[in-house]
């Protein structure tokens, strides 16, 4: 057995909202099932991150509450809403 | 100051304080992008063989090379880098060209650094996405980066991979190694002659190049040394530039500054798209030298409330 992860960064920091980014990790070398495209730039199969639990993938990390703002302007960073899926897949299925 | 008809627009400006970016297709002519990419391939071993010796940090003598060309050093007004005969500085010195780094950064900023980047045909890896240089102190001032493309990039042929509208967000080089794929970013395709200039902080990355072609592209960092205060073409400012009273939950204006820093990239969604505009209204009011400039007024009832406040509060 082998494990795939996905990563995805959502619109908001509910599950059910829109996909904004995307990466994928292939522990099985391609010898698993088919993952989302890890290469070619274009649409993501899935538009929600609830439609990546409903395809089989489990959650493995979802984004704490950050920390609220300060008094002064408030700075920007990388992603908010970071979320880490896996599925463990039998090499050769 | 130069001829005013070569400078940007203030629409011009403003897309630029929205995207991080601005692209001009074909802007240097064909025969000067050939002698061009000639100087490219003379100077980029040096600058390779310098750069190395640098980040390597053994001391000793940097190894003499056989340019014919100079490099500039770092702090160099721009006037002063590449003189005639040099194709590239023909290239800086076009007016179009010029006329653009004028807008930005004044007619003459300083030379930071500049490198050739060669992806040879066929080369399989690319760079994971990141920021130039180091996370800096908040501030509006801030660097452009040319890149110039002196032949013609197919799609799949190496182009720079970038993320529009990400210039404001602050991360270390490679803390956004991690996005793979960013909803709305962009690989580079373009015909000869092609000119990106970016903002400092705008995500990309070089890709791989799978085809048959050599890529090459002639990048440029360049700091202001004046306030970038309306160095632009402000013939269209007054009927852009808004007040803080173009708000969209009261009303707002149809072809103000406002309504262009509003339009936001595929992957900002939501409500936190109102943070991303906190920051570009921040960049507009620095650029257009208005303190009171705003869009969507989350900066204007601050300054309201704050008459609100007893003395000691304030």
């Amino acid at each position: 057995m082998r494990q795939q992860l996905l990563y995805l960064w959502l619109a908001e920091s509910a599950l059910d909202t829109e996909v904004v980014a995307w990466a994928v990790y292939d522990g099985a070398k391609g010898g698993g099932p088919a993952l989302p495209s890890s290469e070619a730039a274009g649409a993501f199969p899935y538009a929600t991150g609830l439609e990546v639990i409903e395809s089989g993938w489990r959650l493995l990390q979802a984004p704490q509450a950050g920390s609220p703002v300060g008094t002064t302007e408030p700075l920007l960073g990388e992603l908010q809403f970071q979320f880490i899926f896996e599925r463990w897949v039998a090499i050769g299925s | 100051m130069g001829d005013r008809h070569r400078l940007l627009s203030t629409a011009a400006m403003a897309d630029f304080v929205a995207d991080g970016f601005l692209r001009f297709d074909a802007l240097v002519p064909e025969p000067l992008n050939w002698a061009a990419l000639e100087e490219m391939k003379e100077l980029a071993p040096g600058k390779l063989r310098r750069a190395l010796h640098g980040l390597s940090g053994r001391p000793g003598t940097l190894p003499s090379g056989s340019d014919s060309i100079e490099s500039p050093e770092s702090l160099t007004p721009l006037e002063d880098c590449y003189p005639a005969p040099s194709a590239l500085g023909e290239v800086l010195r076009l007016p179009a060209v010029a006329g653009i780094i004028e807008s930005l950064v004044g007619s003459n900023p300083v030379f930071d650094h500049d490198f050739i980047h060669h992806i040879p045909a066929g080369a399989p890896r690319g760079q994971h996405l990141h920021v130039d240089a180091v996370l800096e102190p908040a501030a509006q001032a801030f660097d452009i980066q040319l890149f110039y493309f002196p032949t013609a990039v197919a799609k799949g042929g190496g182009g720079t991979r970038f993320v529009p509208g990400s210039h404001f967000r602050r991360a270390r080089a490679e803390g956004i190694a991690r996005y793979q794929h960013v909803l709305g970013e962009q690989h580079y395709s373009g015909p000869p002659g092609t000119l990106l200039v970016f903002h400092q902080g705008l995500w990309h990355a070089g890709q791989p190049n799978p085809s048959g072609e050599d890529r090459w592209m002639y990048k440029l960092r360049l700091n202001p040394r004046v306030p970038q205060q309306r160095l632009w073409n402000t013939a269209d400012f007054p009927g852009l530039h808004n007040d803080p009273r173009d708000h969209s939950f009261a009303r707002p204006g149809s072809h103000s500054v406002a309504q262009r820093l509003r339009r936001m990239a595929p992957w900002q969604k939501g409500h936190e798209g109102r943070y991303e505009q906190m920051q570009r209204a921040a960049l507009w009011r620095y650029l257009s030298g208005d303190p009171a400039f705003d869009v969507d007024f989350y900066q204007t009832r601050q300054r309201v409330r704050a008459g609100a406040l007893s003395p000691g509060e304030r």
